[in-house]
């Protein structure tokens, strides 16, 4: 199945157009590139593969790794990386016998919906290696080797892998493994990974009579009907058909009841969609400056937190307008931008922003309370 | 602001009804539609029409009001159009406004690894427009200056090496024709019907011309040991530095590192100024924003690989590096969430593809899948690229189900639910190729159902 490239292909073809480089050397290569320096490959050869190829030497205790956990993990995760709040729990579900036997029993369970990471993980490298790459979430590859080390020990600590006086460590790693409570819950299946693997379905070509009886399975839960909104306004206004307007009840009757109604109303859709006029009516930021507070959302990971017009981990900057847009209270926004704060929102504190300059932060606050323009 | 002129909605004037005869319609549904039927369809129009027109009175001439849109002049024909590049960057019409990628509310629960859905249920031939092509960022997408951006290959190589942008599109380049498809488009539909339209049940499916260098001439230049490596692990330069292990047959066969897409560079959100794609793999092993290609002799079990894009089997087991795209296809028209607006004719169309090949055969279901009829398949039909299918249908006004099934090249036939679900359960989030029913109402509303 391996096709062999040809490095000939490219002499012969460059050959004919006669335009051999004085860099291309003798296999026909093309001599673009160049040698990439060992600290170059050192900087970006991160990955940890299950074997532990590119573990760095290094190490951790679960001390350490609580207390970068409270400052910079628990804001999403929670304190002992339960939350469900932003992302699926990492710990919980496993037991001691799964520690045992390398297989997560809750995963066999019919009734089991949450499958935290650790229920799942096969190798404890995984985890390391995504830790070391992407996280934390809004300022991912900032923790050093040992600090990944501490926070992993943290994490293997709360699902009963390691005790709270365990070091982990390069050396210390592979006990881990072998106690990883999903380590033998996983195949290796060839069918889907080969190109010309073996299906495991088996349908035929049956043309006629096929069934004796059609039997409809399942349909739309009724309150899940308008959890997309108006159908009607992702669907085009002309054409063989129309998007029905999913916020009333089904259509009832025949056809022919419907089809005005169906028609004048996804046309309504679209004048709805449209933007108007006003929209930017009232608001006294320019639209060059919103464009500049935008990016500076952006550079400075608010947006990571914060959405325009839905809650994210943090409150929209329309809900933040609705609560003080009236008022004057910019000097304690900007206040809590730079310093951080928790409690108005919810359960998720605001962490403080160090780096950010205040007059940057005052025109955060500014565009925010303009209504947040866009 | 200019005042919007009013346009006039006219009248519609209505097709005669019941004009074809309902043992022709069971003919045409049962066996489609040949020159012979086409003309008998032909005659039972004018017949029909002539009884309408030869009833005299009332209706005879209400139907011969004539359309405001043709007798009085219309603003577009009677005014001075817009100049040339009045939009440099040029947009679709106002009136396709409804087309965009959506998210699926409550899916994910953050805007940054999250998904956005194409709607298939209104694009047309097999290209995805590159503005509405499907997304799935894992932490958020980024819009990287394409002079800062290195590409390093390293591993088993007897050169590691680093090229730039200006390097890579000096390489012998390559286009082809490729569907991307997210191992979990159709996941929320494992245990039961979910979501209401095409756009969800199917969107995290895309399709466009692709621009680059394959990547093994690329190995090659650096002197992989291609006697020993059996993988190599691509890597994003994004916040969440995407990494999958890909096979290195599908290397050697047709992964491609890609600049260009349906003639202009990547779009940011599809990972510019550098992705891979990797045909008839599911989408994440297209690793966008691509820095850094290791060759090794082992898979890498990274986060996407050991702890999600596993397919979760009955027992409890994860079934891991499960990549190839199996075939499948779905009408998009009619679909979910749409009203079709009267008996009649109707052009039935929809997608197929299949990660392993070709599309060989599409065959459509008017009945439940009891009754099938071969579909035509419009060109170009190319290996793990989208082929679209259209056939023909006169509608008699009863409810009914539609469904496609597609076959490709290897001779695979696309399942079942039942038969999907006898194997691999219900819990499973990816992979998920089951034929998609359509229920159309009396009402004319269409309904995702699921026929077992």
């Amino acid at each position: 199945m391996f096709r062999w490239t040809k490095p000939i292909v490219f002499a012969a073809a460059l050959g004919v157009a006669g335009v051999v480089s004085a860099e291309q050397d003798a296999s026909g290569k093309t001599g673009l590139g160049r040698a990439a320096t060992p600290a170059e490959v050192a900087a970006w050869d991160i990955d940890v593969r299950s074997d532990f190829k590119g573990l760095p030497k290094g190490s951790g205790t679960v001390d350490q790794g609580e207390l970068i956990w409270e400052s910079t993990c628990a804001t999403c995760h929670g304190t002992f990386a339960e939350s469900n709040l932003f992302f699926t729990p990492l710990i919980g579900g496993t037991t001691e016998e799964d520690i045992e036997t390398g297989r997560v029993a809750s995963l066999t369970s019919p009734t089991q919906s949450v499958r935290t990471t650790i229920m799942k993980a096969i190798s404890v490298s995984t985890l390391w290696d995504y830790i070391r790459r992407a996280m934390p979430w809004d300022n991912p590859k900032s923790l050093n080797d040992d600090e990944v080390y501490a926070v992993l020990a943290y994490l293997l600590n709360l699902a009963d892998i390691v005790d709270y006086d365990f070091t982990l460590s390069d050396e210390t790693i592979q006990q881990v493994q072998e106690r990883m409570p999903n380590r033998n819950g996983a195949v290796f299946w060839e069918g889907l990974w080969r190109v010309d693997g073996e299906p495991d379905t088996h349908n035929t070509a049956c043309m006629s009579d096929c069934l004796d009886d059609v039997v409809v399975s399942s349909t739309l839960p009724d309150h899940a009907r308008n959890a997309h909104g108006d159908l009607a306004a992702q669907m085009r206004i002309v054409g063989p058909v129309r998007g029905v307007n999913a916020l009333e009840p089904p259509l009832a009757g025949s056809i022919e009841d419907n089809i005005d109604a169906v028609r004048q109303h996804a046309r309504a859709t679209l004048d709805a969609a449209a933007p108007t006029a006003d929209g930017a009516a009232g608001s006294s930021v320019s639209s060059e400056e919103t464009e500049a507070v935008t990016a500076l959302l952006n550079d400075n990971g608010c947006l990571a937190c914060h959405a325009r017009d839905t809650k994210v981990l943090g409150p929209s900057y329309l809900e933040i307008y609705s609560r003080y847009g009236d008022g004057d209270d910019t000097g304690a926004l900007v206040q809590k931008i730079l310093n951080g704060g928790s409690g108005v929102w919810g359960p998720v504190p605001m962490p403080p922003h160090p780096n950010l300059s205040e007059a940057d932060a005052e025109r955060m606050v500014a565009w925010i309370l303009d209504g947040a323009p866009q | 602001m200019r005042k919007k002129k009013g346009v006039p909605t006219g009248r519609v004037r209505n097709a005669p009804e019941g004009f074809v005869a309902p043992e022709l319609i069971q003919e045409i549904s049962r066996k489609g539609l040949d020159d012979n039927r086409r003309a008998f369809l032909r005659k039972s129009f004018t017949a029909a029409t002539a009884v309408a027109t030869a009833g005299a009175g009332a209706r005879a001439l209400a139907s011969t009001v004539d359309d405001p849109m043709i007798v009085e002049p219309r603003p577009w024909s009677t005014s001075l159009g817009q100049p040339v590049a009045s939009r440099p960057y040029g947009m679709p019409s106002k009136y396709e406004a409804n087309l965009q990628r959506r998210q699926s509310p409550g899916l994910t629960q953050t805007n940054q690894s999250s998904v956005s859905f194409a709607p298939l249920q209104g694009m047309f031939g097999i290209i995805t427009p590159s503005g509405l092509h499907f997304e799935r960022h894992h932490q958020g997408w980024v819009d990287i200056d394409p002079e800062q951006h290195r590409f390093m290959i390293n591993g088993m190589v007897r050169q590691p090496k680093v090229y730039t942008m200006d390097d890579l599109m000096r390489f012998p380049s390559v286009s082809r024709m490729h569907f991307i498809e997210c191992g979990a488009n159709t996941g929320m539909e494992w245990g039961n019907v979910a979501v209401p339209t095409v756009q969800y049940t199917h969107g995290m499916l895309s399709c466009s011309e692709f621009t680059g260098v394959p990547l093994r001439d690329l190995l090659d230049d650096c002197g992989a040991d291609f006697e020993n490596a059996r993988f190599v692990l691509a890597e994003g330069a994004d916040g969440s530095g995407m990494t999958r292990t890909i096979s290195m047959d599908n290397v050697l066969d047709d992964v491609l590192v890609v600049y260009g897409m349906n003639g202009e560079m990547l779009r940011p959100e599809n990972g510019y100024p550098l992705r891979l794609v990797v045909p008839g793999v599911q989408g994440v092993s297209s690793v966008k924003w691509l820095r850094r290609i290791e060759v090794g002799d082992k898979p890498w079990d990274t986060k996407d690989e050991a702890i999600h894009y596993m397919d979760m089997m009955p027992d409890g087991m994860m079934r891991q590096y499960t990549s190839i795209q199996e075939c499948k296809s779905v009408i998009t028209t009619p679909s979910g969430g749409q009203v079709l607006l009267g008996k009649g004719f109707y052009n039935v169309t929809g997608l197929a593809w299949s990660g392993r090949g070709h599309i060989k055969q599409v065959d459509v279901s008017f009945d439940g899948g009891k009754n099938w009829r071969t579909a035509r398949l419009e060109t170009p039909v190319l290996d793990k690229c989208l082929t679209r299918f259209n056939i023909d249908w006169v509608w008699d006004g009863s409810p009914t189900i539609l469904q496609s099934r597609a076959m490709d090249s290897t001779g695979f036939v696309q399942p079942r639910y039942r038969q999907l679900r006898e194997v691999r359960g219900t819990r499973s989030v990816y992979h998920n190729n089951a034929i998609q029913s359509w229920l159309v109402s009396e009402s004319g509303e269409v309904f995702n159902v699921q026929v077992d």
